[in-house]
């Protein structure tokens, strides 16, 4: 896809290079491998030109000897042009500005969480500045509490603006600015107080220096070289950034975010980066635990023992039901479908859900349809949000979408002669115009500033708008579904720009939970794919592993609600899932009362566990291995970066134990994830590619295993010497070619198992450079992750069936539609410290109209009554709600399921 | 022949030479201050812990025979919640000391630690803290970094201005 540039060619001290003319001349150098020291400089966001640490010098031409120092990020690479980055005077040049830099720098590594990894510290030596020979007093400044996510350190500050240039201009972000003058430039919020954009977490890796430090990391903290780490994947939403996972003395201590090319690049959202902490909660599940009679408490028993007490009749028999789940890997739930059988297997998910994921991974399927990955959503020029709420469904796809909000007026700025990577003056030409984004949802995102008009209305005025582009698309003007002017015209001036676009991106969901609203995004698409459009569409699932649940077959788990009284389960089967989040209680509990025996595989104690007879304490994917497949439908693979051995095992490990125990086999079903990865390959083909995902476990790269600890880990001797002062043997990991060890080669790992970046010279995440075939691109080997859904043009489709009923509301009752909320909606990280702080309380977003007429107050408590469900919620009056609708939130720890989109009544406190 | 004779020669003279034994243990070597033998962790003028808890004795350690991890006290000021030395491991080359940067982690001169039990050769911080300066007076860390850890206000350390006033507006 890719054009095929000119490249020119240029003279580094003396040696020629190809280059890419719409790279600065840093870039270029930084992707070639030849390291110019620099701060203000991030791939991501552009050059500015304000720390002059990049000096480099220019000539004229070959008689030029003299030549003129010039800052590298802001130099266009031109044909036949000549740098020097050796000369003597340009390096002496670079030292000299890092000097004074550090003139005010404290004394502070030791107690500095950046220390280690500190793109100061590296630039520092790279330039050779070593000695401190101002003596004058150092600047300080007060810090400010940054709230649970980020600690603040402003004495280290370097005055680089790469803090609020990420926060304001690439995210979005409004509470973080730069204030006073001179040299006393200071970043930070205009007052103490949490920094409340999404994606805050990452000021940890693109500040250069520790003035903003991961908070949670500094309560138990570790230096990068103690770390032991693994290439992971997030599983906090069906984006599936790419994450490294790291681990000290058995705890999990930190999320970074892992380049992938294709999918979140440099970044990750804080949910992504700070949920990890249910990884170290009390409520772990650590032991397997077993009780012989309903009236018994779960009792902590050997492995061996759980054997000898199953009963294998049980699992023997016909009437033995798995329900899966979205949030365990590919090969759990596979695993577990191997073991009940097909027809016995369902995926723990409501109804609802089912259904609307179905239609999903049917039509991606089938259809052809062309499928953004997250970097394809930031190239496209014109966007259709329908009725997803991304910043909190899917964050890292709103900043994408924020990013893709520039391509109309960087067009402009190309036209103008203004390089790309020239930040400030694209950004000064661009002013406020950007490409046509247009956000129709149920209520405001925070994506909404984007947004060339944003449509904030009932779903079924969303998804009739939605037809109406349809209609527009398909030049039927007679048809109109929404009834009303406005919404007519505004949907034709959609349709029109989204047939110009050269790269219309349709986005929309399932949290809404309305199947209208889905129907009409796949009629767009399939219209304008019809109209010859280079259409790309996106589509938001719930969990991470959604899509690779919704590939299994299986019935959806309410199926078996309505089974007679009379037809007993012998064994149920939970595979990482709480029920109780998926379905009312009282059918949750009804189906519990219809089994004889209920074995659970989980992480965390919830509801659900507490109904086991069984219980399986199951790995998470810190300490496993497994895949998941995300919303664009790539199989993406996390491996474990805990090695200590305890019973804490893959659930498609357990499984393949069952297995071989029922069948009576010495040897276990699956002694190895590439076993398993072969069954799954050979009962479902689609899952056939799996097999190259990555090397096999026997890989080596110099007859070595690669290590996931860095060549200075500390310790090794007397870790656990308190414990026994005999070293005790590695930990093992047979399942993949990583190694829990500091031995081994770690240049140039396959990208799909890049454990930490670290290259000579680069300790911090600059380093990450290293492992790019261009800062930007590509990384080298190509970007981890396998597409399971191909592109393909011409196959014919029918458009989905319009079908959308105003729901019945009857007086005195309001249609109450699902808000989602990033902190909180998501099981597991609503259970991390630094994240509780975040999660407000159950809230209904309520229009200024319907309190009044229901005389409620803000902030007021009052009992929301659904389908015989009565919830305890604060109202919160928002206008971009309409009246008669109200959003409630869902999924917050300790609030039940309810089936919304549905009609609820309020009862005064 | 006759070099033979002359080193029986030698070592017969030594007969009327002074001894050179040491009567050890009772009799204890002059050992200098920067002998390279037990390791200690020392306090601060005040009495507090010096150690910041920052790791880079255990990176500095050829034999990997440190470990810690570090905690915060009281206005975040860091010290380490365990500190471990395997002495069965240490190679006494002063590496750990060399680097530490608050002069917290001390090679003193007794090198008296023999044991029946290699297990007991395993040091944790009580083992390791003194209650004094050690070789070092009158360094406290915390008055010469710029973090603010409960040791001294911002601005008020060594070589330090006021903290910056971010509403005045003179140039
Ligand atoms: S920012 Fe870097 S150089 Fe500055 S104190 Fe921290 S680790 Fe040291
Ligand atoms: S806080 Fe960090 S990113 Fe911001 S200007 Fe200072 S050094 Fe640069
Ligand atoms: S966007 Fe989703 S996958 Fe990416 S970091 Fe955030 S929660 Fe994780
Ligand atoms: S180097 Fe010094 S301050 Fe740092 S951890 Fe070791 S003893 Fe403590
Ligand atoms: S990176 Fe070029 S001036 Fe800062």
């Amino acid at each position: 896809m890719s054009l095929e540039v000119n490249m020119v060619k240029i003279r580094i001290d003396g040696k020629y290079f190809e280059a890419k003319p719409e790279k600065n001349l840093l870039e270029t150098c930084l992707s070639i491998g030849i390291d110019i020291p620099h701060f203000c400089f991030h791939p991501a966001l552009g050059s500015v030109g304000a720390c002059r640490l990049c000096a480099v010098k220019k000539f004229r031409d070959k008689d030029d000897t003299k030549g003129r120092i010039v800052m590298s990020c802001m130099e266009p690479v031109t044909e036949g042009l000549m740098i020097s980055v050796e000369d003597p005077e340009v390096k002496a040049f670079r030292t000299s500005v890092l000097e004074s830099l550090m003139t005010n720098h404290p004394h502070d590594c030791p107690v500095c969480d950046e220390g280690g990894e500190c793109h100061l510290q590296d630039m520092t030596v790279m330039t050779g500045h070593n000695y401190r020979r101002y003596d004058f007093p150092k600047r300080t400044y007060n810090n400010q509490e940054l709230g649970p996510f980020i600690n603040h350190e402003m004495n280290r500050c370097i005055q680089c603006y790469r803090c609020v240039r990420f926060y304001r201009d690439y995210a979005g972000g409004k509470d973080l600015n730069v204030f006073a003058s001179r040299n006393h430039v200071y970043f930070g919020r205009h007052e103490d107080g949490t920094l409340e954009n999404e994606f805050s977490g990452n000021l940890v890796e693109v500040c250069p220096t520790g003035v903003f430090t991961d908070k949670t990391l500094k309560k138990h903290f570790t230096r990068k070289w103690d770390l032991t780490n693994a290439p992971s994947v997030c599983v906090h939403c069906s984006v599936g950034c790419n994450t490294i996972v790291s681990e000290r003395y058995g705890s999990i201590r930190r999320i970074m975010s892992r380049y992938n090319g294709a999918v979140n690049g440099y970044f990750i959202c804080d949910r992504g980066r700070f949920g990890y902490e249910f990884l170290n909660d009390e409520k772990r599940i650590k032991s397997v635990q077993i009780r012989s009679k309903k009236a018994d408490s779960l009792q902590i028993i050997e492995n061996e023992q759980l054997f000898t007490s199953l009963n294998n009749s049980e699992l023997n028999s016909k009437k033995i039901v798995g329900i899966g789940s979205p949030r365990a890997s590919l090969e759990s739930n596979f695993a577990l479908m191997s073991l009940v059988g097909k027809e016995n297997f369902y995926h723990g998910i409501s109804e609802r859900e089912y259904s609307l994921t179905k239609t999903i991974s049917g039509f991606f399927q089938h259809s052809g349809a062309l499928i953004a990955s997250l970097k394809q959503i930031e190239k496209a020029d014109a966007i259709l949000v329908l009725g997803e709420d991304l910043t909190n469904t899917a964050p890292m796809i709103a900043l994408a979408i924020r990013q893709a909000a520039r391509n109309v007026p960087n067009q402009e700025a190309k036209k103008k002669g203004i390089q790309l990577w020239n930040d400030a003056p694209v950004r000064e030409l661009a002013q406020d115009s950007k490409s046509p984004v247009f956000i129709a949802t149920l209520f405001k995102d925070s994506l909404d500033d984007v947004a060339e008009v944003t449509f904030h209305s009932s779903s079924e005025d969303i998804a009739n708008l939605g037809f109406d582009i349809v209609s527009g698309l398909n030049n039927i003007t007679t048809d109109s579904k929404t009834g009303k002017k406005d919404h007519q015209e505004l949907a034709g001036k959609i349709a029109q720009i989204l047939k110009n676009a050269k790269n219309p991106l349709i986005i929309s969901g399932i949290s809404s939970g309305d199947k209208a609203i889905l129907h009409a995004a796949i009629n767009i698409v399939t219209s304008l794919e019809s109209v010859g459009s280079g259409v790309m569409m996106s589509m938001v699932l719930p969990d991470c592993n959604s899509m690779g649940l919704a590939l299994l077959p299986g019935k959806s788990f309410q199926d078996l609600f309505i089974l007679e009284e009379s037809h007993r389960i012998d064994a149920l089967i939970v595979l990482e899932n709480d029920l109780y989040r998926r379905a009312d209680e009282e059918s949750v509990n009804k189906l519990f009362e219809k089994c004889d025996r209920v074995v659970v595989l989980d992480q965390l104690m919830n509801k659900t566990t507490q109904k086991a007879d069984i219980l399986l304490p199951a790995a998470t994917f810190a300490e496993s291995e497994g895949t998941i497949v995300n919303n664009e439908g790539r199989a993406q693979r996390f491996y474990k970066a805990v090695g200590n051995k305890t019973q804490v095992q893959e659930s498609w490990r357990w499984i393949g134990e069952l297995i071989s125990n029922r069948d009576n086999n010495q040897t276990d079903k699956w002694n190895l994830l590439d076993d398993i990865t072969e069954s799954m390959a050979i009962e479902l083909p689609l899952f056939s590619k799996l097999r190259k995902y990555s090397p096999d476990a026997d890989f080596r790269m110099l007859n070595m295993k690669m290590p996931r600890q860095t060549i200075r880990y500390s310790g090794r001797t007397a870790i656990n010497a308190n414990i026994s002062v005999s070293e005790a043997k590695l930990p093992q990991d047979p399942d993949s070619p990583l190694a829990f060890s500091m031995e081994g080669q770690n240049e140039n790992p396959p990208s799909s198992m890049v454990p930490f970046y670290w290259t000579p010279g680069w300790n911090s995440v600059q380093a990450m450079y290293n492992y790019l075939d261009e800062l930007d691109g590509r990384m080298k080997g190509g970007d981890p992750g396998l597409r399971l859904f191909e592109q393909s043009t011409g196959s014919k489709r029918d458009s989905l069936e319009y079908n959308n009923q105003k729901s019945e509301v009857r007086k005195n009752e309001l249609k109450i539609v699902p808000v989602y909320q990033i902190f909180g909606s998501e099981e597991l990280s609503a259970v991390s410290p630094s994240i509780i702080e975040r999660i407000h309380e159950p809230f209904v977003f309520l229009n200024p109209k319907d309190s009044e007429f229901f005389h409620l107050s803000d902030e007021e408590s009052v009992i929301l009554e659904i389908l015989n469900i009565k919830l305890n919620v604060k109202v919160k009056i928002e206008n971009s709600i309409v009246p008669g609708q109200a959003g409630l939130s869902v999924n917050l720890p300790g609030m039940p399921y309810v089936d919304i989109p549905g009609t609820g009544k309020f009862h005064k406190l | 022949m006759i070099s033979i004779l002359r080193s029986m020669w030698l070592t017969f003279l030594h007969v009327f030479h002074k001894t050179e034994t040491v009567e050890y243990p009772e009799v204890k070597p002059y050992l200098a201050p920067r002998y390279r033998g037990r390791i200690v962790l020392t306090r601060d003028e005040e009495k507090n812990e010096r150690c910041v808890a920052c790791y880079l004795c255990a990176a500095a350690c050829p034999v990997d025979c440190i470990a810690l991890q570090a905690a915060e006290g009281e206005n975040g000021r860091r010290y380490p919640e365990f500190f471990r030395i395997n002495f069965s491991r240490c190679i006494f080359c002063g590496f750990c000391e060399e680097a530490c940067p608050t002069y917290a982690i001390q090679l003193i001169p007794d090198f008296e630690m023999a044991e029946y039990d290699r297990q007991n050769m395993v040091y944790e911080k009580q083992h390791l803290l003194i209650s004094g300066e050690g070789k070092y007076h009158g360094y406290n860390f915390y008055k010469n970094a710029g973090v603010d850890m409960g040791v001294k206000g911002k601005g008020e350390g060594h070589n330090e201005e006021k903290p910056v006033d971010l509403k005045e507006l003179l140039p």
